[in-house]
């Protein structure tokens, strides 16, 4: 424990002084909210003001570049510069460190949302979602299948060099066709049918029906089987497919 | 008993032998020296001893332990300075030793091992900003934040400057004074000559020599003599110096040629390394 939250700190410390990660992950689903917000948050999108539709999809997208795209980027930096390895051989135990590395990208999202649910409350007048137990399991589920799905797809990156490219041509084009920017509704059939295989959709219409209809999260039990789904995918994965060292050069 | 145990080392990638069954010990204290070529199986050879590659065949004990199956107890005992590898860019360099600290139960503290490492006025700089030699001993530094019984420097002073150098062997002096025990891994025979206690020469993944300085030294032919004759580099190594000389400037003197930066000396590590690391390139 105190091993764990001595890794805690030090991750906190690193990704904040990461300029770069902290921007593009953290920072930018706020910058485009109230963007995208001040542009047609006014409107009625499928059936839900604007502003609260934006929210749902900028935690949603928060989510996808926070856990997934950040923590995908963030651990194959290291390991391709040889620090995880390095890491092995210190007496912290290789657990501990992911346990440490995972809930401190995952308090980061968190404060995200929170940031977002603040600012659409302060800005907008969007009301604070009623269900408090339905909104922090939403967050969580969204942030540990996207966590998983991001530790899994390291193993599928090979250099440090065309990570970013990697991630960012993942995350993003799944975010345009889940429905994080615009409706749905409007995309062609094919598109529609992409987002919904894919788990970033669901979360969002969760979130949606928890921040806009204040509905309980279980009765929606097939959005969350599909986003849980593809977080046990990302968990096998990263099980098997985890590497401490950089690739032999 | 010996800190590092060896014995009948071997191991492969993709079918190409890098290690052939090697055998060596390390007694505690010792500065043991692996030398030899690029692509000798210096590396493998450490990352096998330090539990991050798995050997193919053979018996290692380090520390006691097998370090295919060691744990965080056995850990905090070795210290290991990679060949490559980087740290934290936006750390400084106390923040490192902060972190790494962190990770053992009795860590050396963190301004003591920034002065054993030389690195007290740049305490407080991103570790982006120091030079490649700063770099290199904050890796020290962070190796020896634990405070380890043995530790394994490869290439320590790879790409250094002669005076970076000198300062790096006194860290290394100073730790062998302290009484901890070393594996050095270099292609720099000085440094092989002058830090350790013991050399092994590898050669594509064999040893080929071993024993103190000295001892290699010994074996070797009692004299080289070296001169320049239309720009090339002539060495002869020979057991009776006197006669060869004799007849080398007997016909110098006869055919009138000159026996441009004649030397004559006892053969250094450097002639004998090569000896051995060439022969089979003939």
């Amino acid at each position: 424990m105190r091993l764990f939250a001595h890794q805690f700190r030090a991750e906190q410390k690193l990704f904040w002084r990461s300029r770069e990660l902290a921007f593009f992950t953290f920072l930018l689903p706020i910058v485009f909210y109230l963007m995208l917000a001040s542009a047609y948050g006014d409107d009625i999108i499928e059936g839900v003001s604007g502003y609260e539709f934006l929210l749902a999809g900028m935690i949603g997208y928060g989510a996808a570049a926070t856990t997934f795209a950040g923590l995908a980027l963030l651990l194959v930096i290291r390991r391709e510069s040889g620090v995880l390895k390095r890491l092995r051989a210190t007496p912290l135990p290789g657990g501990t460190y992911i346990a440490a590395v995972l809930v401190s990208i995952i308090v980061i999202f968190l404060l995200e949302a929170a940031i977002l649910i603040a600012l659409a409350r302060v800005a907008f007048d969007v009301p604070i979602p009623e269900s408090m137990p339905s909104l922090a399991i939403l967050l969580l589920l969204g942030a540990g299948s996207f966590a998983a799905l991001g530790i899994g797809l390291t193993a599928l990156i090979r250099s440090a060099e065309g990570s970013s490219a990697v991630v960012n041509a993942l995350y993003l084009p799944v975010a345009f066709v889940s429905g994080a920017f615009f409706s749905e509704e409007t995309f062609p059939r094919v598109l529609q049918v992409i987002g919904d295989l894919l788990p970033l959709s669901h979360l969002i219409r969760l979130s949606r029906d928890v921040i806009a209809f204040n509905e309980p999260l279980w009765d929606h039990l097939g959005n969350v089987a599909v986003v849980a789904a593809w977080g046990l995918v990302g968990l096998v994965v990263a099980l098997r497919g985890f590497r401490w060292e950089p690739r032999e050069r | 008993m010996d800190a590092v145990e060896v014995s009948g080392l071997s191991k492969a990638y993709d079918g190409v032998e890098a290690v052939r069954g090697i055998d060596f010990a390390i007694g505690a204290g010792e500065v043991f020296g692996l030398l030899g070529p690029n692509g000798a199986g210096k590396t493998t050879t450490v990352e096998i001893l330090v539990g991050y590659r798995r050997r193919d065949a053979g018996q290692v004990r380090v520390l006691g332990r097998d370090p295919a199956q060691a744990d965080s107890g056995w850990r905090a005992r070795i210290g290991v300075v990679p060949q490559s590898g980087e740290l934290f860019p936006n750390l400084t360099v106390r923040e490192h030793l902060d972190l790494f600290a962190g990770y053992y139960d009795d860590p050396r503290p963190p301004s003591e091992v920034l002065t054993l490492v030389g690195l007290d006025d740049k305490a407080d700089a991103k570790t982006r900003t120091l030079s490649g030699g700063q770099k290199r001993r904050l890796d020290l530094g962070v190796a020896l934040v634990g405070n380890p019984e043995l530790i394994f420097l490869d290439e320590p002073t790879t790409g250094f400057d002669p005076g970076a150098r000198r300062a790096a062997w006194e860290t290394i002096r100073a730790l062998r004074s302290l009484g901890k025990t070393i594996l050095l891994t270099t292609h720099y025979i000085e440094e092989a000559h002058r830090l350790a206690d013991r050399v092994a020469v590898l050669r594509q993944g064999e040893i080929v020599a071993s024993g103190t300085p000295a001892e290699l030294i010994a074996e070797a032919p009692a004299s080289v003599i070296r001169y320049r004759r239309n720009g090339e580099e002539v060495v002869i190594q020979t057991e009776e110096p006197t006669r060869v000389l004799h007849d080398l400037t007997g016909q110098a003197l006869r055919d009138g040629f000159d026996l441009d930066a004649l030397e004559v000396h006892r053969p250094t590590l450097e002639d004998i390394y090569l000896a051995l690391t060439e022969e089979r390139t003939e």
